[in-house]
């Protein structure tokens, strides 16, 4: 059995808005509608969409503390509107942008007070918490107060406290935001090892695609309150028929280049941009470009993963090259 | 136990505070030192308002001002950290935890009013009385009822403000639900004129409101004029306010949640 299933599940939100003076007007919006997809045990998943599409509502459903309205969802065999509390000891959840840390207390006294809150037993707990030290470099931060930390710092320590007591899932809310380029690296880093040392199943929503890159395996897109993908990474770019792209300097400047199977997108002085498919093979290209053209200097850029779920996002009928 | 652990930790936090603290405590002198000469001229005019005497009006009147933080009469404390919470929507943090919700800030507030206890309370009242002529507890029984009454005085406000600070979930924010709070509370606390001085029939009506646990029973035990089965009762009396206010703490809380749950924290 999957640890997460989820069946054809729904939430519905009554909105009012003001109509006139006086009047109001209900309307039913469907942040969630029908989505259905399972995930098992030791897998790290991306989840992604717009702002607005439904991810939170879905984390908050899986969470339990918001009750669906239509459909079955069990997290490690837990209803989790039913058992919330029970449910609470087997999972971790990390919000980029709050903090489940005491403000105006040390982190060793917030790590404590978790300990106590999902009863810890004291053995496990100072295991637990030198390998996060080790790994997240906290030692120098356990007696700072939580007010004094930097946002990188912070995160980290909420992701020590989100894992004190062994959570099979951890949820992640846009863990990256707001981090420099090397922060963002060591979470990543030690994303990856609870992973695969602590085989701890990873859920993560984020906007930084980069994240999903090196992270996950699987990628589950959301639009509208439904799934428009759920698949590898790989899979995504065949989906979304991205391109990559031939950078060509020659020598001199020169009218567009014209070879078969690439076309030119950009030209500026000697340089010239030329995309083909993702999915095809660069050395003919380069090969007619070297054979016709007197070349400078070439290179080649992998396909966007961003220009892809741009495609997605905005559906088929949008679909075309910028 | 979590719930010590808590406790003791909300005690830490405000103990770094340490400037706040000293502040507070000369604020405290200051209002101790203007009302204790206003109620040395009631007192004057009349030498038995309320069946007290001059020494009993002082120790009250320095008595209120140490219970000002400690009971936090003015509302703040734990609630308020509450409804800040709420309105940034942390508060969906604290549903994501295996604890009581009520019991969680209750025991933060209990840390909160035993440090408020040991500064602002017992400063003010040394102060008290190294310039006046002070009344002390006459027995170890009064001593030992006053400290139960104070512990019962901060349930007893801790419910109210919770119930204040619950107004966030539907309100957003509490200021306005709170200021109308803080005027009643001064008013019927005692804080500024003591219940026992309330004409006719409307002290009894304040006397048996909740806000009456707050000074005037503790003050009360304190001065001897509550012993015996008049204590029992007084003590009795606040702990029936903390049972009635607290369940409907629970109640408003258990809807309060439902209405987390709708609007999505």
């Amino acid at each position: 059995m999957s640890l997460i299933q989820v069946e054809n599940l729904s939430r519905t939100f009554v909105v009012r808005r003001r109509v006139g003076r006086f009047r109001r007007e209900a309307q039913v919006v469907r942040a969630v509608d029908d989505l259905s997809f399972t995930v098992d045990r030791g897998e790290m998943v991306g989840y992604i969409g717009p702002n607005g599409a439904g991810k939170s509502t879905t984390i908050k459903m899986l969470t339990g503390i918001l009750v669906p309205t239509a459909g079955r969802l069990s997290v490690a065999g837990i209803d989790p509107s039913r058992d919330r509390v029970e449910l609470t000891r087997r999972i971790g959840v990390v919000f980029g942008q709050r903090t489940t840390l005491w403000w105006d207390l040390p982190l060793r006294d917030s790590f404590e007070l978790l300990r106590r809150i999902y009863r810890v037993d004291t053995a496990r707990f100072r295991r637990n918490l030198a390998e996060f030290t080790e790994l997240l470099d906290l030692g120098g931060l356990l007696d700072t107060p939580v007010r004094q930390l930097s946002l990188g710092q912070r995160m980290r320590g909420d992701l020590a406290a989100a894992l004190l007591h062994d959570p099979e899932i951890l949820y992640l809310d846009e863990p990256t935001i707001g981090l420099d380029v090397v922060s963002k690296g060591r979470l990543r880093e030690f994303l990856r090892s609870i992973n695969t040392e602590r085989d701890v199943t990873l859920l993560l929503t984020t906007h930084d695609l980069q994240d999903i890159e090196q992270l996950c395996s699987r990628v589950m897109v959301i639009d509208h309150g439904s799934l428009v993908y759920d698949g590898t990474l790989a899979g995504l770019h065949a989906r979304g028929s991205s391109t990559r792209t031939l950078v060509v300097d020659l020598v001199d400047a020169a009218d567009p280049i014209d070879v078969p199977g690439a076309d030119v997108r950009r030209v500026d002085g000697p340089r010239q941009w030329l995309s083909f498919p993702a999915d095809a093979s660069a050395a003919p290209v380069v090969a007619a470009v070297a054979a016709r053209y007197d070349v400078a200097d070439l290179s080649i850029s992998e396909p966007d993963i961003e220009d892809v779920i741009r495609q997605i996002y905005t559906g088929p009928d949008q679909l075309r090259f910028s | 136990m979590l719930y010590v652990a808590l406790a003791v930790r909300a005690f830490r936090r405000y103990s770094t505070y340490i400037a706040a603290t000293l502040a507070g405590i000369f604020t405290n002198c200051v209002f101790g030192v203007i009302i204790s000469f206003t109620y040395i001229a009631v007192w004057q005019q009349n030498p038995d308002a309320g069946g007290y005497d001059v020494t009993d009006a002082l120790t009250y009147c320095w008595l209120a001002q140490a219970m000002i933080m400690t009971v936090a009469i003015w509302g703040g404390g734990a609630p308020d950290e509450l409804a800040a919470r709420i309105r940034t929507g942390d508060v969906a943090i604290d549903l994501y935890r295996p604890v009581n919700f009520l019991g969680w800030w209750l025991a933060s507030d209990l840390g909160r009013a035993a440090y408020h206890l040991l500064t602002r309370g017992l400063a003010p009242t040394a102060v008290g009385a190294l310039l006046f002529d002070l009344r002390f507890p006459p027995s170890m029984a009064a001593w030992a009822g006053f400290l139960v009454a104070v512990v019962l005085a901060v349930v007893v406000s801790f419910a109210i403000r919770m119930l204040v600070a619950s107004s966030a979930f539907w309100l957003l924010d509490q200021a306005g639900v709170k200021n109308l709070a803080a005027v009643f509370s001064m008013f019927f606390s005692g804080l500024v004129v003591p219940l026992v001085l309330f004409p006719g029939w409307t002290r009894d009506v304040v006397m048996v409101l909740p806000w009456s646990a707050f000074v005037q029973v503790p003050v009360d035990i304190w001065l001897g004029r509550r012993t015996g089965v008049s204590l029992l009762s007084g003590l009795a009396f606040q702990v029936g306010w903390c049972v009635v206010l607290l369940a409907l703490c629970a109640l408003v809380l258990r809807r309060a949640n439902r209405k987390v749950v709708v609007q999505g924290g």
